[in-house]
């Protein structure tokens, strides 16, 4: 009887401590020199899990060519004005199932008036169009030729799932006492951990310098802190997460900071990083003002990109399925080209 | 009837309550009648008591109370006084160092004020308790080796939390009190000075933290296993050998051809549980004041090898793309 209370006591133990895990076996894939653990671990149960959120949906079978463009028969079509009224109606229908497939196109439209500016939503929707272009066109060091569509952050929803606000973090005592300086909180933003919290306001939104590594063997001047390595070690953590990889995707295991020796990757997600900047400061903050209260966070900026927006989890967002090809009214010089590339 | 076992027993080999050898002349007296505890038995000794707590003892409680109290105050603060969300987050919940903006200025309370208070009460509580160790011992007539051992984890503490810091000219340096905190510091620190596993002072902590296990494992094991002939006598068999002490010896001669005896295994073993901290604060009193990138200077003196190139080389597109060093 003894002996059974002990064993009971030990296995509701073990199973408490053990609760937070991920049940093995897991996936490894190495990817770089043995015995340098450069592998990429996978839980199979996790991908299976994703498999659908990552499916790109089926093209729409390409329109008829010719015909007069859109702008002659429809009126204030200010971005695709230059397409075929068919390829036009088209990505219409495409942009419905994208991204208000219960709502239709009364989610932008006003009425009967298809014209019409009435609904917010329809100038952001112009303005994601113009974003849209201006990303497959001027930063293909990121998105290369498959491209984005809307459903790459919609996924059939109109707000996308994964926007960020500013995090003014949670609420603490009034009074001298218990700052959290930014960060020990459990926050989704950087996967649970007790690192800054809010690490896209100054990497995503601002310019702060992400490198915090010396550059030379001795100290030479680089004055970084280690509560500086915490920020980017946070933007790290939302990257590692957004993408569903661990650091050695990006980074080799012995160096972090050393492109030499870095995965191909690595590039890639610099100009990511680059890229989001773009887009939350060009088009996606300047919408402050068009959008409705409710869509505003809680310091009242307007949604924001982070890699998760695109990403939600897997390497390549869909799986790299190259849906932005079917669709020529995603491509193409934006009609405002707003920001430099840096 | 039960067994004695000697891995998992329940025979408590008890003696009548024992008040300790006679004070000489003191202050304080030790207090409280002795009682047994049979759960601390199953651990230790039954007896618990009497106690002697001392000037020393009394003031080191003190301040460590202070800080304790300092620390979990502000957790409680920064979660707006909810006992519920105090509980269900205090892993993650901290007590931050200054902002490194203010250098080893005096920063405001909630800016690191509070940090330094509670480091402050910490320390003088932890060396208070190490100078009370220290006399407890001299007057038991004992060495001092418990103290010298704990004053090697002293070392490290005030490295990582006061030496360092000063030397690098800031607070923010330090490590914050929290669970999850200070790991996430940890790790944080190794990623700013370029992979902390190419410190070769890291490299010996590690050694002698391993080797300190891997010793109590042997120790405690051959002391177990002879138990049956004695070998629970070990101190005495320093000097006089018996049975145990002669077989312990034998079986680790046939199993690796050297032994250490009853006596030395002991100095093996503190030297080795001291050095892991000695040497781990070297290491890190080094990182940031004499080295910034471990890997680099790994690379310079060939202790880190060239590996080959498995990936197309990637340029860095900072130096590609002029003007920007984000």
């Amino acid at each position: 009887m003894k002996a059974f209370r002990s064993l009971a006591i030990a296995a509701v133990a073990l199973t408490t401590l053990l609760a937070g895990c991920e049940r093995p076996p897991v996936d490894m894939v190495q990817r770089g020199f043995r015995g340098t653990g450069m592998a990429q671990v996978y839980n199979p149960r996790t991908v299976d899990a994703q498999l659908a959120l990552h499916q790109a949906p089926e093209a729409i079978p390409p329109a008829a060519p010719g015909g007069p463009a859109g702008s002659t028969i429809y009126q204030n079509v200010q971005v695709l004005g230059d397409l075929s009224v068919a390829e036009f109606t088209r990505t219409m229908v495409a942009m419905t199932a994208w991204v208000a497939p219960n709502e239709g196109c009364a989610y932008c439209h006003a009425g009967a008036n298809f014209a019409s500016d009435e609904k917010y939503a329809k100038v952001v929707a112009r303005r994601m169009l113009q974003m849209t272009k201006h990303l497959n066109t001027d930063w293909k060091d990121h998105v290369a030729e498959t491209g984005v569509t809307c459903y790459t952050c919609h996924r059939g929803q109109p707000v996308p799932a994964k926007i960020w606000f500013k995090d003014p973090g949670p609420k603490t005592a009034a009074g001298p006492a218990g700052t959290r300086a930014g960060q020990n909180a459990p926050a989704d933003s950087v996967a649970l951990s007790s690192l800054p919290f809010d690490p896209f306001t100054p990497f995503l939104k601002e310019e702060s310098s992400i490198r915090v590594a010396g550059t030379t063997a001795l100290p030479e001047g680089n004055r970084q802190s280690i509560k500086q390595t915490e920020w980017t070690y946070g933007l790290m953590m939302h990257f590692s997460d957004s993408l569903g990889v661990n650091c050695t995707y990006c980074h080799n295991s012995r160096a972090f900071s050393d492109w030499n020796q870095s995965p191909p990757q690595r590039a890639t997600a610099w100009y990511g990083i680059r890229m989001v900047r773009d887009l939350n400061n060009a088009y996606l903050e300047p919408l402050g003002p068009t959008y409705p209260k409710e869509r505003l966070g809680m310091t009242g900026d307007a949604p924001k990109a982070n890699c998760s927006t695109c990403h939600q989890g897997a390497y390549k967002p869909l799986y790299g399925a190259a849906m932005a090809k079917d669709y020529p009214a995603l491509h193409g010089a934006a009609p405002a080209k707003v920001a430099e590339k840096k | 009837m039960p067994e004695y076992q000697n891995i998992f027993t329940r025979v408590q080999v008890r003696a009548p309550a024992h008040p300790g050898v006679p004070l000489g002349r003191s202050t304080w007296v030790r207090q409280g009648d002795p009682f047994f505890v049979h759960l601390f038995g199953r651990f230790g000794d039954a007896q618990v008591g009497p106690f002697y707590l001392g000037w020393l003892g009394l003031a080191s409680l003190l301040c460590g109370f202070i800080a304790i109290e300092i620390i979990g105050l502000n957790m409680w603060a920064s979660v707006n006084w909810d006992p519920v969300q105090f509980v269900r987050q205090l892993p993650w919940l901290a007590l931050e160092p200054p902002p490194p903006a203010y250098g080893l200025r005096l920063p405001p309370l909630n800016e690191g004020g509070w940090w330094l208070m509670a480091g402050f009460f910490l320390t003088c509580s932890i060396l208070l308790w190490w100078l009370r160790m220290y006399r407890r011992a001299r007057v038991l007539g004992m060495g001092t080796h418990v103290a010298w051992a704990f004053a090697a984890a002293i070392w490290l503490y005030l490295v990582l939390g006061f030496f360092r810091p000063v030397l690098m000219g800031s607070w923010g340096e330090a490590v914050p009190f929290g669970i999850f905190p200070h790991l996430d510091w940890t790790a944080a620190f190794s990623l700013r000075y370029g992979n902390l596993f190419y410190n070769p002072f890291h490299m010996l902590s590690i050694v002698f933290l391993y080797g300190s296990t891997l010793l109590f494992a042997m120790h405690g094991a051959t002391i177990l296993a002879v138990t049956r002939l004695g070998g629970e006598r070990e101190i005495e068999q320093i000097t006089d050998r018996g049975t145990a002490s002669e077989r312990a010896a034998l079986f680790w001669r046939w199993t690796m051809g050297f032994n250490a005896t009853m006596e030395s295994i002991h100095r093996w073993a503190w030297w080795f549980a001291v050095l892991c901290p000695l040497t781990g604060g070297i290491g890190i009193l080094l990182t940031g004041t004499a080295v910034d990138n471990w890997f680099l200077w790994a690379v310079k003196h060939g202790v880190a090898p060239p590996l080959p190139q498995v990936f197309p080389p990637v340029p860095d597109p900072a130096q590609l793309t002029m003007g920007v060093t984000q």
